[in-house]
């Protein structure tokens, strides 16, 4: 173990280069619906069991399993009212158990990235050709039932090795969501190729505020509200990047639905020279065509100072 | 250490679930059913009576609601029993007030605790379901399959007789099972379970689930979930129950008849605090158009005729 991967340099987020969006927007804004697959009984992981009854947990995979099997369709129906697009946090397995589901994503021109083959398979672990291997497999699997390029990767229930980041920038990979350090995108130390972290989140995700912080329904909504309200004013110095991290299993409840929808559509209510309603690879591709080489530029110059 | 290489095969990616408990299907393709009497939503309420043992083994989990401090817990024990004397009849009182019919899981050892429950619940016409022997003995995925279906049995024949109804409803002491369950209980006439919190409207599983049907039951705006788990005030509760009721109320006008599963405890939603808010809750409900209140089997069978 070491204490610092050194995937990132420390950059003040005072006077960096002024990042505008497309029409001049400052906040870019995605929505990233989670759909997950997580097995009845998968093979064990010595550093993390699926499951914390024995299999079959009826009770934990149920709740799972209701996202694919109700919540979506309320995710999506909310989403098509309010003209965003979403960008899929997929476990790739779901290609083979739910290809209804992605039709229907593909349709919309939904994007599409990998966020491992389960839900239930961790990479603590797994040695490099292993590691490789589920890259590859996303890669083949999402080309194949998408026609789309994988751009993004969060790794499979936020389970990583040391050589993970290195891994995405040599597979070609846009960006990463696994680092949280930042509200705006920034390149990433890697030996190969170039790589970005993208502002997903472990605050305004769902699961995070229902489970960790234990927040209502209706306190969601006024969260997303109040965190796009700060970014749009610092967004005036330098363009930010907000992404609502989504589960159909816990957002798409009838209780819960409405609270988000709320947020959702006070944001999209915002002019465009305002708000970018976009995808992750869309902000990824912007910002390697107008900001990357001038934010590493001055990562490098400023040497953390 | 690395993985075995087995950690990376899959033998059950395939199209469905990877298991043969039941088929998978997005709820909002199904044919649409209509409720008796051209009701929207039917109301399904349900509550539980349970005995928690004070020596309840910790092993392989404890059902949420049990024992915590060391042997002898008895802040645990009488504060869940407050709910088999006065929370319960508390409850009973809202839903005469807004005449509602429920569904009542009980554990066997409470029918023979506490025979007034049974006779009360018989003299209500409320629906029992089977809720196992008592919190201490749960069902888990390895058990001896032999002491399961002896646990099965004794919960079901003890309820069956105390109470005189047929019990076809099945709800496992902390919504746990094996893989075994489902097969014993439709061995011993149960025709539902509430235990898959999968759904929003009955399906019926697959042979290896002995073809039992899976009831939506409720799991997240269930008081447990909502006020002990999410630790929300009871008017949250309130607010996220209605919630829930309008949005599925909404959508029966797209999709047909929707079902609101209330799950009550009576040691949590019927403290003297906390039963106001039930009052007005129901209150709130009942002054819909359209609200078919029925018992898990009335709405099974409801839905089975039109399958």
């Amino acid at each position: 173990m070491k204490p610092d991967l050194e995937l990132y340099d420390y950059w003040p987020y005072e006077g960096r280069p002024k990042i505008t969006w497309p029409n001049g927007a400052k906040v870019a804004f995605w929505v990233a619906p989670n759909i997950e697959f997580y097995e009845l009984n998968p093979p064990v992981n010595p550093k993390r069991a699926a499951w914390p009854r024995p299999s079959p947990d009826v009770l934990m995979a149920g709740s799972r399993d209701y996202g694919n099997r109700v919540g979506h369709r309320r995710v999506m129906d909310v989403l098509d009212k309010y003209k965003v697009r979403g960008s899929v946090s997929l476990n790739i397995g779901l290609i083979d158990h739910h290809p209804e589901l992605i039709e229907e994503a593909k349709e919309r021109d939904w994007e599409f990235f990998s966020h491992g083959i389960y839900n239930t398979r961790y990479t603590y672990e797994m040695d490099e050709a292993q590691e490789r291997a589920i890259l590859e497999d996303s890669l083949e699997s999402v080309m194949r039932a998408t026609g789309q390029k994988l751009a993004g990767y969060l790794a499979p229930a936020l389970t990583h090795t040391e050589r993970t980041i290195d891994l995405l920038a040599e597979y070609g990979f846009l960006y990463s969501c696994d680092l949280f350090q930042d509200d705006t995108p920034q390149p990433v130390n890697v030996k190969s190729g170039r790589l970005i972290s993208m502002p997903y989140s472990l605050e305004i995700n769902d699961i995070i505020v229902y489970n960790a912080y234990l927040g209502t329904p209706r306190r969601y909504g006024q969260m997303i509200k109040d965190q796009f309200d700060q970014l749009l004013v610092e967004g005036a110095d330098c363009g930010t990047v907000m992404c609502i991290p989504l589960h159909a299993y816990a957002v798409g409840h009838p209780h819960r639905i409405r609270g988000f929808e709320e947020a959702l559509e006070y944001i999209t209510g915002h002019a465009k020279e305002d708000v970018w309603v976009a995808t992750g690879r869309e902000i990824a591709e912007y910002y390697y065509e107008n900001y990357y080489d001038a934010c590493a530029t001055d990562i490098a110059a400023r040497k953390g100072g | 250490m690395t993985l075995d290489k087995s950690y990376l095969e899959y033998p059950n990616r395939r199209h469905g679930m990877d298991h043969d408990l039941y088929d998978w299907s997005c709820m909002q393709d199904r044919k649409p059913v209509q409720w008796p009497g051209g009701a929207k939503m039917a109301l399904w309420i349900s509550y539980s009576l349970e005995f928690f043992p004070l020596d309840q083994p910790a092993k392989p989990f404890k059902a949420p609601g049990g024992m915590v401090t060391p042997y002898p817990d008895l802040r645990h024990y009488t504060t869940r029993d407050y709910g088999n004397r006065v929370g319960i009849q508390r409850i009973w009182k809202v839903l005469d007030k807004h005449d509602l019919k429920a569904s009542a899981a009980v554990n066997s050892k409470v029918a023979e605790r506490y025979p007034y429950l049974i006779n009360k619940i018989t003299e209500r016409g409320d629906e029992i379901i089977g809720h196992g022997v008592d919190m201490g003995k749960v069902h888990y995925g390895g058990m001896d399959d032999a002491e399961e279906k002896a646990l099965i049995k004794e919960s079901l024949s003890t309820l069956r007789k105390a109470s005189g109804q047929p019990v076809t409803g099945w709800w496992s002491p902390g919504k746990s099972e094996s893989f075994n369950t489902g097969k014993h209980l439709t061995a011993n006439g149960v025709e539902y379970s509430c235990d898959w919190g999968n759904d929003e409207m009955p399906y019926q599983m697959n042979e290896d689930a002995g073809n039992i049907w899976a009831m939506p039951h409720g799991d997240e705006i269930w008081d447990r979930t909502i006020i002990m788990d999410k630790k929300h005030s009871e008017r949250e509760f309130v607010e996220e129950v209605e919630d829930a009721f309008s949005v599925l109320y909404d959508e029966t006008n797209e999709y047909g008849g929707r079902i609101l599963s209330l799950v009550l405890t009576p040691y949590i939603m019927g403290q003297h605090y906390r039963i106001k808010y039930l009052d007005e809750l129901l209150g709130w409900i009942k002054g819909h158009e359209g609200i078919w209140s029925a018992n898990g089997s009335e709405i099974l069978n409801a839905f089975k005729k039109q399958a």
